[in-house]
C-alpha cells in the first residue's frame, strides 16, 4: 500500500509495531503492554491526520491507486448486476461502464467511470478519461431507466473528459451538453457519488442529480489544482494553493451548497475498509431513493432543474 | 441605444477601434495584412473585404447589426460578479473584474438583449471575449439562463452568441454548475417549442462547448472559428503531435455533423430572419424596408 508524506506519523508506527509484533512472536519478552499502547497510539495518530487533511492531501487520497473503482462499488452494493455496453452508434467506451442490478429487490440503472489498476487496464480504461461515445453510452442507459422507470446511480471518477483528435471528431462538448439536459429533465431518481476525481464537465456529464453526494476524501471542481496552478500561476508548483483556491473538497462543496450530502469514509480513506464504504453508500442510495420515489415525476424534475439553476453567485444592482 | 447606457464614460468598448491606424481611417485586415477604409469595414460588419476574415467584435456590434433601428433593450444588465470564494491567485479576483470592468467597459462577459430582426420578436444573449476571455462564471450563467426564460415567458425565439475561452475559474464548481444551469434552462425552452439558435463565433471552447453552446435547436457558426472542447494546446500535448490543419474549425465541425450551416456575419440578419419566420410562421418586413 502506497504511502503519502502526511501518512509517515502513521507508518512509523507501524513499522514499530511490526517489530513489537515480531519480538512478542519470538516468545521471550512479553510485548503485549506496548503492543497495545502502539496500537492505541496508531489509532490516535491516524485520527489526528485524517481530522485535518488539508485540500491537496485530500486530492491525493482520491486518487489512490487502492480505492475502490467504479465495478468494485457495484459489486459491493448491487445484487445480480448485468454490464451492458455500447452506445448504439461508433463503439463501447470502457472508460464508461453501465448496467442493470438490484437492491432489496429494487432495480437501478447504473453509470459510472471506471479506472485501472496496472498499467495495462489504466490504458484499457483510458485513466478513466471517456470520450463522446462514453457520455452517448450513460445517455441511453439514462433513457432506458426513464422507460422503465427506475431509479439512476451514477460513480463519478475522472481526470476529465478524454482530450484528443477523435473524441473532437465525435463531439466531446455536445455529448457532455446533451446528457446535462438530458439529465436535467429525467422522470426518474437520479443519485450521483463522487467517489474520487471529479474534474470538470467530464465528471458533471454523468453528475445532474436529485442527490449528488461527495465521499469524504474526494474532490469536484472546474478544473484540477494541477492545471489551475499552470494557468493562473503559470507554473505547476502552485497546486496546494490551487487546491485550497478551487474549495474543492467535500466539506467546501457543502458548505457552498453545490453538493447534497457527504459520505463518511472509513479511518485512512475508502481503500482501507471497502466493505464499510460500501455499507455507506448503500444506505444512502436506500434514503435517497425512498425519499424521490415519493415526488411526482414532473416534481422530481423541477426540483432538479431548480436546484442547479439556483446554483451561482451574484450581486444583483438596483436598477439605475 | 439602451445598451450603451452602461457604458462608462470616456471609455470606448469597441473592439475595432483597437486594430485602426492612427489617422483612424484604415482597417489593416489582421490576415491579409490588406487596407480597408474604416468606415467600409465597419459597413462590412467588420468582415474583411478582401479576404473574408471575419474580426473579432462585441456584443455592442452584434447588437447593432441584428437589431433593427433602435428596437434592442438590454436586461439584467445589473447582475454583477460576486467573489464567492474570495478567490486569489496571482492577485484577486475582485481586483480582475475592476480591472476588466474599466478595461472593457462591460459589466461581465455576456450582455442580453430584446428586440426585432426584421420586425420579428428575437432575445439575444451575446459574449464578449473581452471581458476575462469570454469566461463564464455565475454572472455569464444566471444572464444566459435569464435570457432563455425570458424567450420561455415571453414566447419568443432565443439566440445566444458564444465566443468563451471557456470557464472561470476564479469561481471554481460555481462555474461548472453554470454548465447544468444554462443546459437545464434549455432543457425547458425545449419542453415549449421554442426555437433556441446557437450560434458559435471564434473562439468557442470549454463549459461553453460542452453546455448551452452545443445545444442549439439550430447550430450555427461563422466561418472559421475555433469550435472544441478542449484547448487545441490541451489536445497537442495529449496527443504529442501537431494537429491536422483546420482541427476544430467550422468547417470541420461542419463536416463531422455538429453544425447545421456555417453563416457569413454579412448574411446572418437575413438568413436569421428566414429561419425565425419559417419556424413560426410570422411575416418579417419587406425586403425593401429591410435594406433601407
Ligand atoms: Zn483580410
Amino acid at each position: 500500500m502506497s504511502t503519502f508524506d502526511f501518512e509517515k506519523p502513521i507508518a512509523e508506527l507501524e513499522e514499530q509495531l511490526e517489530k513489537a509484533q515480531q519480538i512478542a512472536e519470538k516468545g521471550k519478552v512479553d510485548m503485549s503492554a506496548s503492543i497495545k499502547e502502539l496500537e492505541d497510539n496508531i489509532l490516535k495518530t491516524k485520527k489526528e491526520v485524517y481530522k485535518n487533511l488539508t485540500g491537496w492531501q485530500k486530492v491525493q487520497i482520491s486518487r489512490h491507486p487502492d480505492r475502490p473503482y467504479t465495478l468494485d462499488y457495484i459489486k459491493g452494493i448491487f445484487d445480480d448486476f448485468v454490464e451492458l455496453h455500447g452506445d448504439r452508434n461508433v463503439k463501447d467506451d470502457l472508460a464508461m461502464v453501465g448496467g442493470i442490478g438490484s437492491i432489496e429487490g429494487k432495480t437501478y440503472f447504473i453509470v459510472g467511470q471506471q479506472k485501472g489498476r496496472n498499467t495495462k487496464q489504466r490504458q484499457m480504461r483510458n485513466f478513466g478519461m471517456a470520450n463522446p461515445e462514453g457520455y452517448r453510452k450513460a445517455l441511453r442507459l439514462f433513457k432506458l431507466a426513464e422507460k422503465f422507470n427506475k431509479p439512476i446511480v451514477t460513480f463519478i471518477d475522472t481526470p476529465g473528459a478524454s482530450p484528443g483528435l477523435e473524441a473532437e471528431e465525435r463531439g466531446q462538448g455536445e455529448a457532455i451538453a446533451r446528457n446535462l439536459l438530458e439529465m436535467s429533465k429525467l422522470k426518474v431518481p437520479v443519485i450521483c457519488f463522487i467517489i474520487g476525481e471529479g474534474a470538470s464537465g467530464g465528471a458533471l456529464g454523468i453528475g445532474v442529480g436529485d442527490r449528488v453526494y461527495m465521499l469524504e476524501y474526494t474532490w469536484y471542481s472546474v478544473i484540477s489544482p494541477e492545471s489551475c496552478s499552470s494557468i493562473l500561476w503559470r507554473s505547476w508548483d502552485y497546486k496546494e494553493k490551487a487546491a485550497d483556491a478551487l474549495n474543492l473538497t467535500a466539506d467546501d462543496m457543502l458548505k457552498n451548497g453545490l453538493v447534497d450530502g457527504i459520505v463518511k469514509e472509513p479511518l485512512g480513506g475508502a481503500h482501507n475498509n471497502p466493505e464499510e464504504i460500501f455499507a455507506n453508500v448503500k444506505k444512502e442510495i436506500k434514503k435517497a431513493t425512498k425519499e424521490l420515489r415519493t415526488l411526482e415525476p414532473h416534481d422530481l424534475m423541477m426540483q432538479r432543474i431548480d436546484k442547479f439553476s439556483n446554483m451561482g453567485v451574484f450581486n444583483e444592482e438596483a436598477t439605475a | 441605444m439602451s445598451w450603451f447606457k452602461r457604458v462608462k464614460e470616456g471609455i470606448s468598448t469597441s473592439t475595432k477601434d483597437k486594430k485602426v491606424t492612427p489617422d483612424g481611417l484604415w482597417y489593416k485586415c489582421g490576415r491579409c495584412k490588406k487596407a480597408t477604409l474604416t468606415s467600409d469595414h465597419v459597413a462590412n460588419q467588420y468582415v474583411c473585404t478582401h479576404c473574408n476574415y471575419h474580426h473579432k467584435i462585441g456584443s455592442r456590434e452584434y447588437f447593432e447589426i441584428l437589431f433593427d433601428e433602435n428596437s434592442g433593450k438590454e436586461l439584467y444588465a445589473h447582475i454583477v460578479s460576486g467573489d464567492p470564494l474570495e478567490f486569489t491567485d496571482t492577485k484577486p479576483y475582485t481586483d480582475r473584474i475592476v480591472e476588466s470592468q474599466k478595461k472593457s467597459g462591460l459589466e461581465d462577459a455576456v450582455r442580453v438583449a430584446h428586440g426585432k430582426i426584421n420586425g420579428l420578436p428575437l432575445v439575444v444573449a451575446c459574449m464578449d471575449f473581452s471581458f476575462i476571455g469570454g469566461s463564464m462564471g455565475s454572472v455569464v450563467g444566471e444572464k444566459i439562463g435569464r435570457a432563455i426564460d425570458y424567450g420561455r415567458e415571453h414566447k419568443i425565439p432565443v439566440l445566444v452568441i458564444s465566443k468563451s475561452g471557456g470557464a472561470r475559474m476564479m469561481e471554481a464548481a460555481f462555474s461548472l454548475m453554470q454548465m447544468a444551469k444554462t443546459s437545464a434552462k434549455i432543457a425547458l425552452l425545449g419542453e415549449e417549442g421554442i426555437p433556441y439558435i446557437s450560434l458559435m463565433t471564434d473562439p468557442t471552447t470549454g463549459g461553453v462547448t460542452a453546455s448551452f453552446a452545443m445545444l442549439g435547436d439550430f447550430n450555427i457558426a461563422e466561418p472559421e472559428a475555433l469550435i472544441g472542447f478542449a484547448g487545441p494546446r490541451v489536445i497537442k500535448e495529449t496527443i504529442g503531435k501537431d494537429l491536422p490543419k483546420g482541427f476544430q474549425s467550422s468547417e470541420f465541425l461542419l463536416e463531422h455533423g455538429f453544425l447545421d450551416f456555417i453563416v457569413d456575419r454579412t448574411e446572418l440578419k437575413t438568413k436569421l430572419t428566414t429561419l425565425i419566420q419559417l419556424l413560426t410562421e410570422k411575416k418579417a418586413r419587406q425586403k425593401k424596408e429591410v435594406e433601407a
